[in-house]
């Protein structure tokens, strides 16, 4: 099993990396396509803000060759958030309305509507999920998972778990070989490493 | 529901943990990888690691440790020191930090903030403020270069002025650290927390005085913060984050179990 890192320059790979290497896996960390297409499954990882990723993304001329790939694909929290239509998390201080994205899913990034909560939601909550996809294998109901984000994408039909901060939103999104979590299973404990565990495995 | 935040601080010169009293008199606590592993392994749910020496020396807190964390703990962690530029930022985040956290730099040039928050996302950027009670004036003032004793400068700063600015600029979260809490062990300032809570929108973390489990009840409770920061009462094995869970846990508080 080969699995690729997509470096969009967009920072935080090194605990993506750290974490996979606990699971033994054989790990490329690139931005090239010609590197990438050699790689079995891919993570695609976020943080920062949509903006930085989707340029990393057109620098690298990557956007056609995620969209298209047949393999299974796992964003992390801007990694997941970029696969929507389009993203309303703009820079301060700008006329920019919307970010365009990936456009894999049918959503829309948006800002969390915490009823007066602090924003970012930050730190441990817990999931939930129904069905029996196997990402979830052998994790608990309503397990906690560390969370760092201002912005979501809301419950639509590719929801496969949800998280609750004000309001319900996606935690966890599937469509086809895309996956995408909102939480950071890198840092989140047992439960973090037994997802990734999971999507190896897929 | 979201949990409440355990947060033990570690305080870094020089390359290893270390202790002061009221940011004076620094002790060795220890290695900074070992303590790292220990308080992930127990129970953490987020650990801070705080360069004491950088901004106050000039230079720049260094980042081979930081990657050695990463590659240890999986758990989330904030670096802070001397972080001046998006490059120092990007550079430490890239090795593995969740977080940066800034303080005299931004006192230095706030628009550093913004800079920082443009270009990974304000959830990274952490602003902490060393609020300083002063007695004759019956004010709440923020200090600068508090790592160094002798380079430390009280600032024209109110510390609710700041609160309020640090957020308008994009601080993503704020470290309230009490100095005249610190390493008293006296309970955090809830006076000054409720305060700051009022004004704070963005996630608050209580940071000195801890002295016992009820503090950080207290903290939670009646401060509203959503998380507590803490050193020595962890550093001297003087409560197990395990007990401080469970103990929080049997009264009502929302904690990872």
């Amino acid at each position: 099993m080969k699995l690729a890192i997509i470096d969009t320059k967009a920072c935080n790979l090194n605990s993506v990396y750290q974490a996979l290497k606990r699971l033994d896996c054989d790990i490329i960390t690139s931005s090239n396509e010609k590197e990438l297409v050699q790689a079995d499954k891919y993570i695609l990882p976020g943080v920062g803000s949509a903006q930085a990723v989707m340029h990393g993304i057109e620098n690298f001329h990557l956007q056609e060759f995620i969209c298209n790939t047949k393999k299974d694909l796992l964003g992390i929290c801007l990694g997941m958030q970029i696969q929507a239509k389009e993203s309303l998390e703009v820079p301060l201080n700008s006329d920019v309305t919307n970010i365009a994205c990936l456009n894999i899913i049918d959503a829309c990034v948006q800002k969390i509507d915490s009823k007066e909560q602090a924003l970012p939601h930050m730190g441990w909550n817990q999931i939930s999920f129904s069905d029996n996809n196997p990402l979830f294998a052998n994790i608990s109901p309503n397990a906690f998972f560390y969370f760092v984000h201002s912005y979501c994408i809301a419950v639509n039909p590719y929801t496969i778990a949800t998280c609750n901060y004000g309001m319900d939103f996606s935690a966890a999104i599937n469509k086809d070989n895309f996956y995408g979590v909102q939480f950071h299973p890198e840092k989140s404990g047992l439960n973090g490493h037994k997802l990734l565990e999971n999507f190896i495995k897929l | 529901m979201l949990a409440k935040r355990i947060i033990p601080c570690l305080d870094v010169k020089d390359g290893v943990v270390v202790k002061g009293v009221q940011f004076r008199n620094h002790e060795i606590v220890g290695d900074i990888v070992t303590l790292a592993k220990h308080y992930a392994d127990t129970g953490a749910d987020e650990l801070v690691f705080y360069d004491i020496s950088a901004s106050a020396d000039n230079k720049r807190v260094s980042k081979d440790w930081v990657s050695k964390i990463a590659s240890c703990i999986n758990i989330p962690f904030a670096v802070a020191g001397g972080i001046r530029t998006i490059e120092d930022a990007a550079e430490i985040l890239a090795n593995g930090a969740d977080k940066i956290s800034i303080n005299s730099p931004a006192l230095a040039d706030p628009n550093l903030i913004t800079k920082l928050a443009d270009r990974f996302g304000v959830q990274c950027i952490v602003v902490g403020i060393d609020s300083y009670y002063d007695k004759t004036t019956d004010s709440y003032l923020v200090k600068q270069f508090t790592g160094n004793e002798h380079k430390t400068v009280t600032t024209k700063w109110q510390t609710l002025d700041w609160v309020a600015t640090v957020q308008k600029l994009g601080a993503g979260e704020i470290v309230l650290n009490m100095m005249n809490q610190d390493g008293m062990k006296n309970g955090y300032d809830l006076v000054q927390l409720a305060k700051v809570r009022a004004i704070c929108h963005v996630p608050l973390i209580a940071s000195g005085g801890a002295g016992n489990m009820q503090h950080f009840y207290d903290a939670f409770t009646i401060g509203k913060v959503e998380g507590a920061l803490a050193a020595s009462v962890f550093h001297k094995g003087e409560i197990a984050i395990g007990d401080l869970k469970n103990y929080l846990i049997e009264r009502g508080v929302c904690i990872r179990d």
